[in-house]
C-alpha cells in the first residue's frame, strides 16, 4: 500500500486513529459467511492481490509510523513487553533477517538492506533509521535483535522453540495484543498458552493446529485470521493495563457504538525459521470502527448477523458481553435482510 | 512437499571416503546461496534414473552457516532398491540432481545442559552439522562414534578437527564397543542423548536410557528406513479412482506418485508422519515399517505410511 503515512494519529488518550477509504476497502474482514465458529482456518501465506493486506509477507500501511510510535510509548512504560530467553538468540537473528529481507524486498522505497557476508547495512526511511551491524553479533546492535527489528514493524511477534513434540513461547515483542500477556505466557507450551480459549480444546483445534505447526516448513509460511472487538481504537489492550481500558466497555451505548466500537482483526502469520528451527508467530492487528465498517453495505449486514448469533461462550471470551447488544442495535438499520454474497470481498 | 518445490543442484564434489560411503557436494544450479538450515536437517534428493525416479532422504553434514553448497554422505546399501546405487554408480561430477528444502526432525534440544551424541556408521552425518552449532555454544557435549574398522571411519579428520577430545571412536574390528549402560548411568541431570545409526543400536540406546530412568523427552533418535522390499500388491485409490500396482522393489508412495497422484511428504523414511494416509478397507494385512504410528494406530488398521509400509493383501483401498 503506497498511501501516505499518518504519523500523528494516536491509539490512546484522544484516539485520533482513523482509516482512509482505501484502508477500509482493504480491511481483512474475517467472516466469509453470516455466522461464525472456530475452525483450523490455516492457509498458505501466499501473496494476495495487489493492494491487499496479504500482498506481501509483512503489510506496511498508512498507520506504520504511528504504530511504531505507539510501541515505543508502551515499551518505555513496560520494558517487559519484550522478553527473550537466552537460548532464543539464534531465533531472534532469524526473525530479524526475515523481517528486514521482506521489508526491503517488498517496499524498496521505504527500506533497504545490503549484506556483505555478515556485515549488514539497514536503512528505514519512514523512521529515519540507519544501522550498520554484524549479523550474529548482538553487541553491534543497540538492542537485542528481535527488540530492534520489532520496533520497526507493525504487529506483535512471538518466537516459539520446537522441542519435545511441542512449541514453547520463549521470546516475543507484544504491545498490540487482545488481552493476553507475554510476561504471563513466557515458557508455556502451545496448549498451555491457548488454555483460556473456550470450545476450541473440545473441538481438538489445538491438537490439529500443533501437529500442523510442528511440520511447518521452511519457505512455506501460513496464515489465519482471528478477531475480537475493542472499545476505542486502542492497540494496547493488555491485562496489565486493564484498569485503563476495561472500563471503556461500560461506556458503549446504541448511540455511540458506531464510533466507539471497533472490529479488531488479527492477521496471524507463521514462519519456520532456518538456523534455529524455531517458529515465529506474527500477530498483526487491524482496527475498523463500526461507522467505517458501515460504509461497506455487505459488511454491515454480515457483521450484524454474526454478532447477533454469536455463541454465548465466544461473546464472553471475547469480552463483548457488556456491549454486544448495543452494537447489534447500532448495526440493525444497515441490515434490511438482503442476502450477502459469500466470501469477504466488499461486494 | 511435492516435486514442484524442488531446487536444481549440480554435483561439484565427489569423494569416496570409505569403501562404502561417498561424500557429495551439491551447489545450486542457479548460483547464489541455498536456504539456511539448522543442524540435524535432511534433504530429499530426487534422482531421475532411466527407468524410475528415486527420492531418498539424506542428512546435511555441511556447516549450517556455509550455504554456497550442501554436503551429504551416501552409504551404498547392500539391499538397495536403487537409490544409493544410483548415487554411487550413476552420479558424476557435473551431474544434475534435484533436492527439496531442508527439514529438521533431529534438532538439538536448546535447553539441554549437556548433549551425548551416539553415532553408528553413516549415522554420523547429522552430527557433523550439529558440531558446527555446538562449537559456537557453551553447552558441553561428547560424541561417541562406532564403526566397523578404521577404514570405515568416515569423515574422521573433520570430526577430529571439530570435536577434538570430545570425540571417541570405537572399532568393531578391535572388539571396541560403546558401553551405553555405563555412559548413560553417569550423566548429569539435564543431559540429552541423541542416537543415529543401525536399527539395533538405536533400540539398544533407547532401551538402556529408559531402564536407567531417562525421560522420553531427553532421548532423541533418527533413523530413515529405506522402504523395504516385499511382495507385490495392488492398491485402489478411492478418490482418484485408479488402481496402482506396487512391485516388490518399489514403495507404495512411489507407486502412487508414478500413477500421477500426489501425496504430501517430508521425510520419506517413516519418521515424520506427513504422508499418513487413511485406509478405507483392507482384505489382508498391513505391514507397518514406519516409526510414527502408535501401537493403537496399528491395531486399528485405519492408517498407513505409504513411504515405507506395504500390505500383504487381496485388496487395499486408500482414501486418496
Amino acid at each position: 500500500m503506497s498511501a501516505a503515512f499518518k504519523p500523528h494519529e494516536t491509539f490512546r488518550d484522544d484516539f485520533t486513529f482513523r482509516n482512509s477509504p482505501e484502508a477500509i476497502r482493504r480491511f481483512p474482514l474475517p467472516f466469509p459467511e453470516d455466522d461464525y465458529m472456530y475452525s483450523v482456518n490455516i492457509e498458505p501465506h501466499l501473496p494476495g492481490p495487489p493492494g491487499s493486506v496479504t500482498e506481501f509477507a509483512f503489510d506496511v500501511d498508512e498507520h506504520y509510523i504511528a504504530e511504531c510510535r505507539e510501541r515505543e510509548i508502551v515499551l518505555a512504560a513496560e520494558p517487559l513487553r519484550f522478553q527473550a530467553l537466552p537460548h532464543m538468540m539464534s531465533a531472534q537473528w532469524d526473525c530479524l533477517e526475515l523481517i528486514m529481507e521482506s521489508l526491503a524486498r517488498d517496499y524498496p522505497g521505504h527500506f533497504s538492506l545490503s549484506r556483505r557476508g555478515n556485515q549488514w547495512h539497514w536503512i528505514n526511511r519512514p523512521l529515519d533509521i540507519e544501522q550498520r551491524f554484524t549479523f550474529g553479533d548482538a553487541a553491534t546492535l543497540p538492542r537485542q535483535p528481535l527488540d530492534y527489528v520489532a520496533r520497526q514493524a507493525q504487529g506483535d511477534f512471538v518466537l516459539m522453540d520446537q522441542r519435545d513434540g511441542d512449541l514453547w513461547t520463549e521470546a516475543g515483542m507484544v504491545t498490540t495484543q487482545a488481552d493476553w500477556s507475554l510476561d504471563f505466557d513466557m515458557g508455556m507450551t502451545f496448549k498451555e498458552w491457548h488454555g483460556p480459549v473456550p470450545l476450541a480444546h473440545e473441538l481438538q483445534v489445538f491438537d490439529r493446529a500443533l501437529k500442523f505447526l510442528l511440520n511447518l516448513r521452511l519457505g512455506k509460511p501460513v496464515r489465519r485470521l482471528n478477531w475480537t472487538m475493542t472499545v476505542n481504537p486502542r492497540l494496547d489492550t493488555s491485562p496489565e493495563n486493564y484498569p485503563a481500558w476495561g472500563k471503556d466497555r461500560a461506556s458503549v451505548t446504541a448511540q455511540n457504538a458506531g464510533d466507539r466500537v471497533h472490529l479488531r482483526v488479527e492477521l496471524q502469520g507463521l514462519w519456520r525459521l532456518p538456523r534455529s528451527n524455531a517458529v515465529v508467530f506474527g500477530i498483526r492487528c487491524y482496527l475498523l470502527s463500526m461507522r467505517e465498517l458501515a460504509t461497506v453495505p455487505k459488511w454491515a449486514r454480515r457483521v450484524h448477523r454474526v454478532l447477533k448469533n454469536l455463541h454465548p461462550a465466544l461473546v464472553d471470551y471475547k469480552g463483548l458481553a457488556r456491549y454486544r447488544d448495543a452494537v447489534v442495535e447500532w448495526l440493525a438499520p444497515f441490515d434490511d435482510g438482503t442476502p450477502t454474497t459469500s466470501g469477504c470481498a466488499p461486494e | 512437499m511435492t516435486d514442484a518445490e524442488i531446487i536444481a543442484v549440480e554435483v561439484i564434489g565427489i569423494e569416496q571416503v570409505t569403501p562404502l560411503i561417498k561424500h557429495f557436494t551439491l551447489a545450486p544450479l542457479a548460483g547464489g546461496s541455498l536456504p539456511a538450515f539448522s543442524g540435524g536437517s535432511h534433504i530429499i534428493v530426487v534422482m531421475r534414473g532411466a527407468s524410475r525416479v528415486h527420492r531418498n532422504p539424506y542428512s546435511l553434514l555441511s556447516a549450517p552457516h556455509e550455504l554456497g553448497s550442501y554436503e551429504i554422505g551416501v552409504r551404498r546399501m547392500e539391499e538397495s532398491r536403487g537409490g544409493s546405487h544410483f548415487m554411487h554408480d550413476a552420479v558424476r561430477l557435473g551431474s544434475r540432481l534435484e533436492i527439496a528444502h531442508p527439514v529438521n526432525l533431529f534438532g538439538l534440544d536448546k535447553i539441554a545442559r549437556k548433549h551425548v551424541l551416539i553415532a553408528g556408521g553413516i549415522g554420523i552425518t547429522p552430527f557433523l552439522a550439529h558440531l558446527e552449532d555446538l562449537n559456537y555454544g557453551t553447552v558441553p557435549y561428547e560424541l561417541h562414534y562406532s564403526v566397523r574398522s578404521p577404514e570405515h571411519a568416515a569423515f574422521i579428520e573433520r570430526l577430529r578437527r571439530r570435536a577434538g577430545d570430545r570425540l571417541r571412536v570405537y572399532h568393531d574390528s578391535e572388539a571396541q564397543a560403546i558401553d551405553v549402560e555405563a555412559l548413560l548411568m553417569m550423566q548429569p541431570l539435564g543431559t540429552h542423548v541423541y542416537v543415529c545409526g543401525p536399527a539395533g543400536m538405536i533400540k539398544h540406546v533407547i532401551a538402556t536410557a529408559k531402564s536407567a530412568g531417562w525421560p522420553d523427552s531427553h532421548i532423541h533418535w533418527e533413523q530413515f528406513s529405506a522402504p523395504p522390499v516385499g511382495e507385490a500388491f495392488d492398491a485402489f485409490l478411492a478418490r482418484s479412482n485408479v488402481t496402482v500396482h506396487v512391485p516388490p522393489d518399489r514403495s507404495l508412495l512411489e507407486s502412487i506418485e508414478a500413477a500421477g497422484v500426489e501425496v504430501p511428504y517430508l521425510c520419506r523414511g517413516g519418521v515424520c508422519g506427513f504422508c499418513r494416509t487413511r485406509v478405507v478397507e483392507v482384505d489382508g494385512e498391513l505391514i507397518h515399517n514406519d516409526h510414527f504410528l502408535s501401537d493403537a494406530d496399528r491395531s486399528q488398521g485405519r492408517s498407513i505410511m505409504p513411504c515405507v509400509s506395504r500390505a500383504r493383501c487381496r485388496s487395499l483401498v486408500l482414501d486418496l
